[in-house]
């Protein structure tokens, strides 16, 4: 890398590439979403509350599968949020090739369609089956590891806010620790969800030896497109997890969701990975690390570990999932932000403008 | 139509669905004033031309610069920077080296000969000013460029004022201040060098419309020090003043210096370079009360100058200086103990302060001159219609920065006094026939060319921060509908990534006092570019695409580079997600129904 008669690298790029866009990065390295002519696959006029962070991660997921094939690509969609409020008959939001049958079988749909396409001769289709975590960690989950252990084409994206949110915020198999839903009241010696039960699927999908699983948040847009990008390349079952917070279910203010979302990452709270055929590839380095109190003050499912009375206990308890997080993917690696390396997923927000896959020029 | 089996409707669209209806605050982009161009009493707004610098566009950086100072290579050497103080990184990392970029910018201009706009129109109108220093030129620049015919009158035989016979060599190189007013008189100011004004009067009656008094402060003030008849003790600013004339005056080996103010370190730093082996300011009380600027104070000590703190000389002899030390009161004031200390000295330079020399304005009608400097109005007018005055004649801090600002200030009150219609020196308008022009913000102020502009909402000067259904101000926005500055906790730093401030290398020491080299050295090109990206365009936006990004209704309309975006109010929800996530804090919820 070429550097100043001070030593510095010249590669600066004022906002790296933390921002949506860069004006003073080329345009062949610039995001998806920052461009006019993006697919914008769910498009204005939803019912999501204000601030959904699953609209938000389902228009950055799609609009980068979109580009990535080149708009030839089926979308299936399990019931939850991002069914009912795209599409309340007859309206929709949806501006791609759109599925939807039952709560429980998106990826048994996504894997006949994926079927048919073959029988058609099509291997130019894609097929990108997507859900909530209600319908992927719980109602869907025989479906899906049925369409890993088949390793059918598909592309399955969860998008994961923690809970049923649209039925009135009961909690699911993703729902982490502590948090308060109506089906795990603040009340009683351990109050909201129990610890040591729900199921980390990232994993599962691993242990299934599939060619890709990541995981993302809508925190990190250059992270998540270049991993959709990355997983549009691929054949075979790959699958996204992608976090994206509730301001409903976590009584988080609506113009908070993106925050939330990269406190859950720079406490460890939720690891940021990737992997292919269940070895884990790359992390997402912890940019500035914050305790996990840091994200769970904003959030009023976690109100009760610090009112009436602060609950220094249970706070320790879920630290030390970040901690374990931490530990397990090694997130708390050196970050250069003035360094650039050779690829761009899973490495992008430590990278200077660094799209996926590209080798980054010099200036 | 045939539809399957069990479908009734056609699809639609969700976009009938206007969810701008759920909104009960709604997102405004504004644009509020960068705290450095608050700061800069030269009338820059360096977040402008630094936006230009950031993508290598350097001449157009330096243009916008040169709107409001002609001066940027003799500012990016000697300014006291009082924009990086302001500078909102310096909560982030460390201030954005703004003066660095700004003397690369200079010095590039002058390296490529890029010329000062020359004026198109005439207004017929004549201009004295009096005096070719910092305030003088300034004003003479902006006069020119406003179309008025500008005579610059200077006692001394070169041009500069205190630019020149002020600030010594190794911080000013005089190459640099030659090109720079070389190119400011080549817009057609008429210079006259070794001519004094002896009678402002005098030349009013030569058939100027208004004249400006910009003469400074070049009399060293004359503190009482008793002193034997073999002492040599000279002032600071006729020691800087023989040595910028190249007849350095003879000070011996053990330089004495009394004073605490930037003059006092110039002029220790100097006698060094002359050849002193000590050199040793004396100065009443510590060093953080100081008036020098810190950064000066710390070269000096670097370069071997010693400082007595504490101390107030008492008697000056032959070869040597008495001083009696001092203690601070609780009111910080230094009071004297009595206790008395020889120090070895073959000069002492007295660097107490500096007056003005106002002769020229005595007996004049309606100046009035009080502890030494001319009362002037808000607009530098003197008590005399036309006359005007500025720089360090006017109570005001004394630097050169303050000094091109006063400039800068005064083109604009002169040129608002010359659109009047029976303009008079030293005659009053009549208010019924005064017609005031109103083109007083013409002078320094942005052309628009499409940056700092663009964008419906807020961002076009005149409407700015007004909400755009009911036209109430934006929350802190002056009586006049002045933004409010941006401050630190307005931005979202997460997305500027780190990256410290690149340090101008000096020379080395050993090199430094043996010469008047320059001691500062500028940054090279990628450096200087590197710097100017470490803007955070405080208030501004600066195209990240964010708001257009983070909006999960797709409610950001993107209208393409330099046009910014704009608001779709049909679908805003509301959420304030572009708000909370805009780096540079351009953006603001004002409630629905206020």
């Amino acid at each position: 890398m070429a550097t100043t008669s001070l030593g510095m690298p010249v590669k600066f790029y004022q906002v790296g590439s933390f921002a949506v866009g860069n004006r003073l990065v080329d345009p062949a390295l610039r995001s998806v979403q920052s461009g006019q002519e993006r697919a914008n696959a769910l498009t204005s006029g939803h019912r999501a509350c204000q601030g959904c962070g699953e609209a938000l991660g389902a228009r950055y997921v799609l609009d980068a599968a979109m580009r990535a094939s080149q708009g030839r690509m089926v979308t299936v969609n399990a019931t939850g949020c991002l069914e009912v409020f795209s599409t309340p008959y007859p309206e929709t939001s949806w501006r791609v090739a759109w599925l939807h049958s039952l709560f429980g079988n998106a990826p048994a749909v996504a894997t006949g369609v994926a079927a048919g396409l073959r029988a058609l001769g099509r291997d130019d289709v894609t097929v990108v089956a997507q859900g909530g975590d209600g319908g992927t960690v719980d109602i869907g989950f025989g479906a899906l590891s049925g369409m890993f252990e088949r390793n059918d084409d598909v592309l399955y994206v969860c998008y994961d806010n923690g809970g049923y949110m649209n039925t009135g915020i009961q909690r699911s198999g993703a729902t982490p620790p502590a948090a308060r839903t109506m089906t795990t009241q603040a009340v009683g010696a351990e109050p909201g969800n129990v610890f040591g039960q729900g199921k980390d699927v990232p994993r599962i999908a691993m242990a299934h030896d599939v060619p890709y699983v990541a995981t993302a948040t809508v925190a990190d847009l250059r992270d998540l497109e270049a991993k959709v990008t990355h997983a549009m390349s691929l054949r075979g079952s790959r699958y996204l997890h992608v976090l994206v917070p509730c301001p409903l279910g976590w009584g988080t203010a609506s113009s908070d969701t993106v925050k939330v979302a990269r406190l859950a990452t720079e406490s460890g709270f939720f690891p940021v990975f990737e992997a292919e055929h269940g070895v884990v590839t790359a992390v997402r380095h912890i940019r500035h690390r914050v305790p996990v109190e840091e994200y769970l003050r904003l959030q009023g499912r976690y109100a009760h570990l610090f009112r009436p009375e602060r609950r220094d206990d249970v706070i320790a308890r879920l630290q030390a999932i970040a901690d374990r997080n931490i530990e397990r993917y090694g997130l708390a690696g050196p970050v250069a932000a003035l360094e650039v390396g050779p690829v761009g997923r899973a490495g992008a927000l430590i990278e200077e403008g660094a799209a996926p896959g590209a080798r980054v020029r010099e200036v | 139509m045939d539809k399957p089996f069990a479908i009734t409707l056609d699809v639609g669209s969700s976009l009938a669905n206007h969810t701008g209806a759920w909104r009960v605050e709604r997102p405004v982009y504004v644009e509020l004033e960068p705290p450095c161009a608050h700061a800069c009493p030269a009338g820059e707004n360096p977040q402008r031309w630094l936006y230009a610098a950031e993508e290598g566009a350097y001449e157009q950086a330096w243009r916008r610069l040169v709107e409001a100072n002609p001066f940027p290579a003799v500012m990016g050497r000697v300014c006291y920077h009082p924009c990086q103080t302001a500078c909102n990184r310096g909560f982030l990392d460390e201030a954005v080296g703004i003066n660095a970029v700004e003397r690369f910018l200079g010095d590039l201009a002058i390296e490529r000969g890029w010329a000062l706009p020359v004026p198109e129109v005439t207004s017929g109108r004549r201009v004295l000013v009096v005096g070719a220093g910092p305030t003088g030129l300034s004003a003479a620049y902006h006069l020119r460029r406003l179309g008025h015919d500008v005579t610059v009158r200077d006692a001394q035989t070169a041009p500069g004022g205190m630019m020149r016979y002020g600030i010594p060599a190794y911080r000013l190189p005089r190459t640099v201040l030659d090109a720079e007013i070389d190119r400011l008189v080549a817009t057609g100011v008429h210079l006259e060098l070794g001519a004094r004004v002896g009678d402002v009067l005098d030349a009013e009656r030569e058939g100027f419309d208004a004249a400006l008094l910009a003469v400074g402060a070049q009399l060293g003030k004359r503190a009482y020090v008793p002193a034997g008849e073999a002492a040599r003790v000279l002032d600071a600013v006729t020691m800087l003043h023989d040595v910028a004339e190249g007849e350095a005056p003879h000070l011996g080996r053990r330089v004495v210096v009394y004073g605490g103010g930037n003059t006092a370190v110039d002029a220790a730093r100097t006698a060094k370079r002359l050849g002193a082996t000590d050199s040793v300011i004396v100065y009443r009380r510590t060093r953080d009360r100081m008036p020098a600027h810190d950064s000066e104070v710390a070269e000096a000590i670097e370069e071997g100058v010693r400082v007595t703190w504490l101390s107030t000389i008492r008697h000056a002899s032959a070869g040597r200086v008495l001083i009696e030390r001092m203690v601070l009161d609780e009111t910080g004031f230094p009071q004297p103990t009595g206790e008395l200390e020889e120090l070895e000295a073959d000069s002492l330079v007295l660097a107490l302060g500096q007056e003005t020399d106002l002769s020229l304005v005595e007996g004049v009608p309606g100046v009035s001159v009080v502890d030494g400097v001319i009362e002037v109005d808000d607009d530098l007018m003197t008590g005399r219609p036309g006359l005007f005055a500025g720089g360090d004649v006017v109570p005001a801090e004394r630097t050169v920065t303050v000094g091109i600002g006063h400039g800068t200030r005064a083109a604009r009150a002169i040129h608002a006094w010359l659109g009047r219609a029976d303009v008079r020196p030293g005659v009053a308008p009549d208010a019924d026939t005064a017609a005031d022009v109103g083109t007083a913000s013409d002078v320094g102020a942005a052309p628009d060319d499409g940056v700092g502009s663009g964008g419906d909402e807020g961002a076009e000067p005149g409407q700015l921060g007004a909400h755009p259904l009911t036209g109430a101000q934006v929350p802190g926005a002056d009586a006049a509908g002045n933004p409010p500055v941006a401050t630190f906790d307005q931005l979202n730093p997460w997305y500027f990534a780190d990256a410290p401030h690149a340090v101008r290398p000096r020379l080395e020491h050993a090199r430094r006092t043996s010469g008047f080299e320059e001691v500062v050295q500028g940054l090279d090109v990628t450096t200087a570019q590197y710097e100017a990206r470490r803007c955070m365009s405080c208030g501004s936006c600066f195209e990240c695409d964010n708001c257009y990004g983070v909006c999960p209704d797709n409610a950001v309309t993107k209208l393409g580079p330099g046009a910014r975006f704009r608001f779709d109010y049909d679908y805003c929800k509301g959420c304030g997600l572009c708000v909370q996530e805009c780096p540079s804090g351009s953006i603001l919820m004002v409630p629905e129904v206020p």
